[in-house]
């Protein structure tokens, strides 16, 4: 292979970005198999002498780490599962069933756009204040149900499902559910998984709203946990950064392994990150 | 069942579920920014009393809140650009015919961004540790005196930006990385046969190519960016010297921790006017610069 200056400075350009941003993950990673102590020290070390799993032991054992990482799966399964039940179907009608008020409906979601989420929390939280839904994993789900994002990222696939599909499994009298079902839902897979990568990331790593929601400590999800323990264990850079992996190693392995569906969701452009 | 029945049926349930949990409140809290609600109000709803603009205005007499716009404004009108600037530096180098492991780099990239945010977060609390902090060794290593960055209230707000872009660049990097994807490779072809110079292809070729990709990007990103809060919430509460109040986090203090909620939601209000404001500002200056 023929080596220029430019392809030389290109690559070494990319591999630089790439150790900042890979470089604090493995720190992370390298600090958290420290003993307690270890890693305040001057100069700072980058690898355990001594590795050992001490801190996730703590965490376990006495942090209600595993409770926190049941919530946080629990949170982002269900809110996937919701989220695809409310988005997907009413993407799929707005896409290609005609029905009163469509146009209109659809206009009043691409306003609602603009509004910032934290408006709707304040008087959201009293509201499942008085449905006794504060303090609950149910309360977290709630703004996860359904999202004018995700409908419009599914409408816009299945504008591009054939009419004559449609039309022609309704001469086959088949009935608009079934269609839906048994036709439509297959067609959309790939972006049915592109959808639900997102949810589950961002139900995952969401962070205001369970904060708000959430005041006994083994209910709440990795983030909140997290931030509140940091607080609490200010000196404690190992086992805080133990804490740190368990919470950001599942996501980074999802995200490995489901990149694909997570791209073609960047790239389509009508998803929040 | 007729197709415009079953779109009422499939549709109903996500609009009954965006109604109730997102437009309700919405109004209710436009109510709310006009009203006392506090503590007293939250324990008996008698206590609630109807005060007009009073809250608006004892806004505009509050240091705080001024403080956490000023805040706000500058981490967004330095962060963002520098932000943009890395996306589109990255996906440049990405896009090159000369890059070796495409995939693998963009994978690199893009991580900070599928990471949770407050475990980031934490990482670079201690990274940026002025004692033990891997930053401060490595310029100590080249010379530099420590810098105390997250204690000193002139360099916090650069640190939490510094941060910022580390975790977010990767996000508009994939997005611009399509983008040039998407420009005819002939273009640049043409261009070279003229002698334009790789600045100029990218001045006159790439760059418009890429002014819708450049103005969505912007609107979302500065939107981001004005949501600002966990980056504060878990580095530096706030401080050292309120240097780092977002208009977030002075909502969430103002709302959830002493219950002023009808100040939380006027606070909201102005932020997602703030929001409204910008977005219109810069759908109007492309049309000015690229009419449709």
């Amino acid at each position: 292979m023929k080596r220029s200056l430019p392809q030389l400075a290109v690559n070494g350009a990319l591999i630089l970005i790439a150790g900042l941003t890979l470089f604090p993950l493995l720190w992370m990673a390298s600090v958290s198999l420290m003993p307690p102590g270890a890693a305040s020290s001057y100069p700072p070390p980058m690898w355990p002498a001594h590795p050992t799993l001490e801190n996730y032991h703590e965490l376990f054992s006495h942090g209600q780490m595993g409770r926190r990482f049941l919530n946080s799966l629990g949170i982002a399964t269900a809110a996937t599962l919701l989220s695809l039940t409310f988005n997907v179907s009413a993407g799929y009608a707005f896409a290609k069933l005609q029905f009163p008020g469509r146009a209109r409906i659809q206009r009043l979601m691409v306003g609602a756009l603009v509004i910032p989420a934290q408006v709707a929390m304040l008087p959201l939280f009293l509201m499942l204040k008085t449905m006794g839904l504060v303090n609950t994993l149910a309360g977290v789900l709630v703004p996860w149900l359904a999202g004018v994002f995700s409908i419009f990222l599914v409408r816009q696939h299945a504008a591009t499902v054939p009419d004559e599909i449609l039309e022609a499994a309704r001469l086959d009298g088949a009935g608009e559910i079934r269609i839906f079902l048994q036709i439509v839902v297959p067609l959309l897979t790939p972006i049915l998984a592109t959808l639900a990568v997102f949810t589950f990331l961002g139900a995952w790593n969401d962070f205001m709203w369970p904060l708000i929601m959430l005041n006994d400590g083994h209910l709440y999800t990795l983030p909140v946990a997290l931030a509140s323990l940091s607080r609490e264990h200010v000196q404690d850079t190992e086992m805080m950064m133990a804490g740190s992996v368990v919470t950001v190693l599942p996501v980074l392995i999802l995200f490995l392994v489901l990149q694909r569906f997570y791209f073609q969701g960047t790239t389509s452009g009508a998803v929040k990150g | 069942m007729t197709p415009a029945r079953a779109g009422i049926l499939l549709a109903a349930p996500a609009l009954c579920v965006i109604a109730v949990f997102f437009f309700i409140p919405v109004a209710i809290a436009l109510a709310l920014s006009v009203t006392d609600f506090d503590i007293y109000a939250l324990a008996d709803i008698a206590n609630l009393r109807f005060v007009g603009l009073r809250n608006y205005i004892d806004l505009l007499s509050t240091p705080l809140f001024w403080q956490a716009l000023g805040n706000t404004l500058y981490f967004a009108s330095v962060g963002v650009p520098l932000s943009i600037g890395a996306s589109l530096g990255a996906a440049l180098l990405l896009n090159s015919r000369l890059a070796w492991a495409r995939g693998f780099f963009r994978t690199a990239l893009f991580a900070p961004v599928v990471t949770t945010l407050v475990a980031v977060a934490i990482i670079w609390r201690y990274l940026l540790h002025t004692r033990y902090g891997l930053i401060n060794y490595g310029l100590s290593r080249l010379g530099f005196a420590p810098v105390d960055w997250l204690g000193d209230p002139h360099i916090a707000m650069p640190a939490i930006i510094l941060f910022t872009v580390w975790k977010s660049f990767g996000y508009n990097m994939v997005i611009f990385l399509a983008a040039l994807q998407g420009i005819p490779e002939t273009l640049n072809e043409a261009a070279s046969l003229d002698g334009a110079g790789a600045w100029a292809r990218f001045r006159h070729v790439t760059l418009p190519m890429l002014g819708p990709t450049l103005l969505l990007v912007s609107i979302l990103t500065i939107a981001g960016f004005f949501q600002l809060f966990a980056e504060p919430y878990v580095m530096t509460q706030g401080g050292p010297a309120q240097s780092t109040v977002s208009v977030l986090y002075f909502m969430y203090e103002m709302g959830f921790k002493w219950w002023n909620l009808g100040t939380a939601s006027a606070v909201a209000f102005v932020l997602f006017l703030m929001m409204f404001a910008v977005t219109l500002v810069q759908m109007a200056v492309a049309r000015k610069v690229a009419p449709p």
